[in-house]
């Protein structure tokens, strides 16, 4: 024991190399390597008759995908509703962040974090049933509200504004917090009225958390299928046809095709996201 | 400093929103003592008689000890792996280290589903079969980060110093991990844990597509919710799932003393 701890003491690299062999090689030979089987798939094909997969390249996937009118109706959605929630999550997100940040006392702000904090570990599959069970006919919110909002497009969007609600206000918290007080006082100093610091100042610095944040309530939605399965009645989302594909038709080379189009919309998005520096606030 | 108004206002919406969020998770916790099979609101029938026929389900009880399996698996594997990768990266500088990150939490920022159908495809392509133990693969692959950032973040707050001087005073390698850095990283080590089990869980996003016909307790849930007779019994496992999943991550707040529990900021 003794002459090996010295080996490694004496060879750092030794030491190095013996730490990350095996999370990388699980990440490697397993993760990026099924990520690579994933991408090649894309390119194969499908055949209905013999239910066997075709292993030539074949752009097809991507014609029917492009070409095809239920496919592009239900992209559209699928980033349509990602976008709103998005939207709707850092309306809410700022006051809350705000309110947490600079104005509460240190011992509330902590209780708020952890009121945030809790829901948002807690079982989402289990969040996405309790809507359901507030949204069906007769349901608490059939009760409540004058009218019925069911299982549609519109729940769906509710449930996703609630399931990544936290995830947007944490960056925006940290950013806000993060704000030297002596950057608002100068403002107000110069005569600023608390609405000007705040839509001038204090906004401004805040949009790199602001972005980090709608990364996760955009790419979160973009990848979702649970929720519109459950509370979306008729309406479909990207990841619903892959799971389907997936799972009752077998056609595993259409499903990672479409796989594709989430994770190309999301790497737009993160380059876009990266030059606000929203990465430093993630 | 805000006008009193304002202050109000932000006050009265950061309360309204804190309660909506509490609203869905006390609902299906009150449905669970619901006796009638009818799920309209309001409650008029209160009764357990619903946990003991969950409780005497066969198939809940398989799928929750499958459920319990996977997470103590996956989390004991993310537990190895996630403080070996993060001593490596808060330890050594090294070329490609920030690739090592990013690689790490690839699992968690790509859609579950792009993971779940990637991992689903090639256990297919390798002819294994769907089981507990693919479950486990999956489960451990996006746990493995969340040990790492708690692991991370301990190591860096650390002084170095501390380590030179344990090796100053005659140390050696294992004596040093032993009785300087466990210590020191114990609770962060602890509270990763947590979050890993909790995390995997509660899983179905990728648990759909490497479980095959093996059932956990998210699958039961996802399987039987829409089916009414099976209705009741979902309300008191959703129940319990809200519980098992709460007690591990307020336990990990308190050790870490960061209510973020290592998310977000």
């Amino acid at each position: 024991m003794r002459r090996l701890s010295s080996a490694y003491t004496n060879h750092p690299r030794l030491k190095l190399a013996t730490l990350l062999a095996a999370p990388m090689a699980w990440i490697v030979l397993i993760y990026l390597a099924s990520l690579a089987v994933l991408l090649i798939s894309a390119f194969w094909t499908f055949d209905t008759f013999s239910a066997t997969i075709v292993k030539t390249f074949s752009l097809d996937n991507f014609i029917e995908l492009a070409t095809t009118d239920v496919y592009r109706v239900i992209t559209l959605r699928t980033i349509r509703i990602a976008a709103l929630t998005t939207v709707i999550d850092v309306v809410i997100a700022i006051p809350i962040a705000y309110f947490c940040a600079r104005v509460a006392r240190p011992r509330n702000r902590t209780i708020i974090l952890v009121l945030l904090v809790l829901p948002l570990w807690t079982s989402y599959l289990v969040k996405i049933f309790a809507w359901q069970t507030m949204l069906q006919t007769g349901g608490l919110l059939d009760y409540v509200l004058p009218f019925n909002v069911g299982y549609s497009e519109t729940a769906v969007l509710i449930v996703m504004s609630y399931l990544w609600l936290p995830y947007v206000v944490l960056p925006i918290y940290g950013s806000l917090e993060r704000l030297p007080g002596s950057l608002l006082e100068a403002s107000a100093d110069l005569g600023a009225h608390s609405r000007t610091t705040f839509m001038r100042v204090t906004l401004p610095l805040a949009v790199p958390g602001i972005v980090a944040g709608s990364i996760f309530s955009f790419a979160l939605t973009l990848g979702d299928y649970i929720a519109p399965s459950i509370v979306g009645g008729k309406t479909q989302f990207i990841g619903n046809v892959i799971y389907d594909n997936v799972g009752v038709a077998g056609n595993v080379p259409f499903a990672a095709a479409y796989a594709m189009v989430p994770i190309a919309v999301i790497g737009v998005y993160l380059a876009l996201a990266k030059r606000t520096g929203a990465f430093e606030a993630l | 400093m805000e006008p009193r108004l304002t202050r109000i206002a932000l006050r009265i919406t950061t309360a309204v929103v804190l309660v909506l969020l509490y609203v869905p998770l006390v609902v299906v916790g009150l449905y669970a003592f619901n006796g009638d099979r009818s799920q309209s609101w309001p409650i008029t029938n209160w009764s357990t008689k619903w946990f003991s026929t969950a409780w005497e389900n066969q198939d809940i009880r398989t799928a929750l000890a499958n459920s319990v399996k996977a997470a103590l698996a996956a989390t004991v594997l993310a537990l190895l792996l996630g403080t070996c990768a993060a001593f490596a990266v808060a330890r050594f500088e090294f070329f490609g280290r920030s690739t090592v990150s990013l690689v790490l939490i690839l699992p968690i920022a790509l859609p579950g589903i792009v993971t779940g159908i990637a991992l689903n495809s090639t256990i297919n392509e390798l002819g294994i079969d769907f089981s507990l133990w693919t479950i486990i693969v999956g489960h451990t692959t996006f746990c493995i980060v969340v040990v790492y950032n708690n692991a991370v973040a301990r190591l860096r707050r650390m002084s170095p110093s501390l380590v030179e001087a344990s090796q100053d005073l005659g140390a050696h390698g294992w004596q040093t991990f032993r009785y300087v850095l466990l210590p020191n990283l114990r609770s962060a080590l602890a509270a990763g844990a947590l979050l890993a089990f909790a995390l995997s869980f509660d899983e179905i996003v990728v648990t759909n597509f490497t479980g095959g016909t093996d059932q956990t307790l998210p699958k039961w849930i996802y399987a039987n919710l829409r089916l009414p007779n099976a209705r009741p019994q979902v309300n008191v496992v959703a129940l319990v799932v809200i519980v098992l999943s709460i007690i591990p991550i307020a336990i990990a707040q308190r050790l870490t003393h960061d209510p973020t529990g290592g998310r977000g900021s």
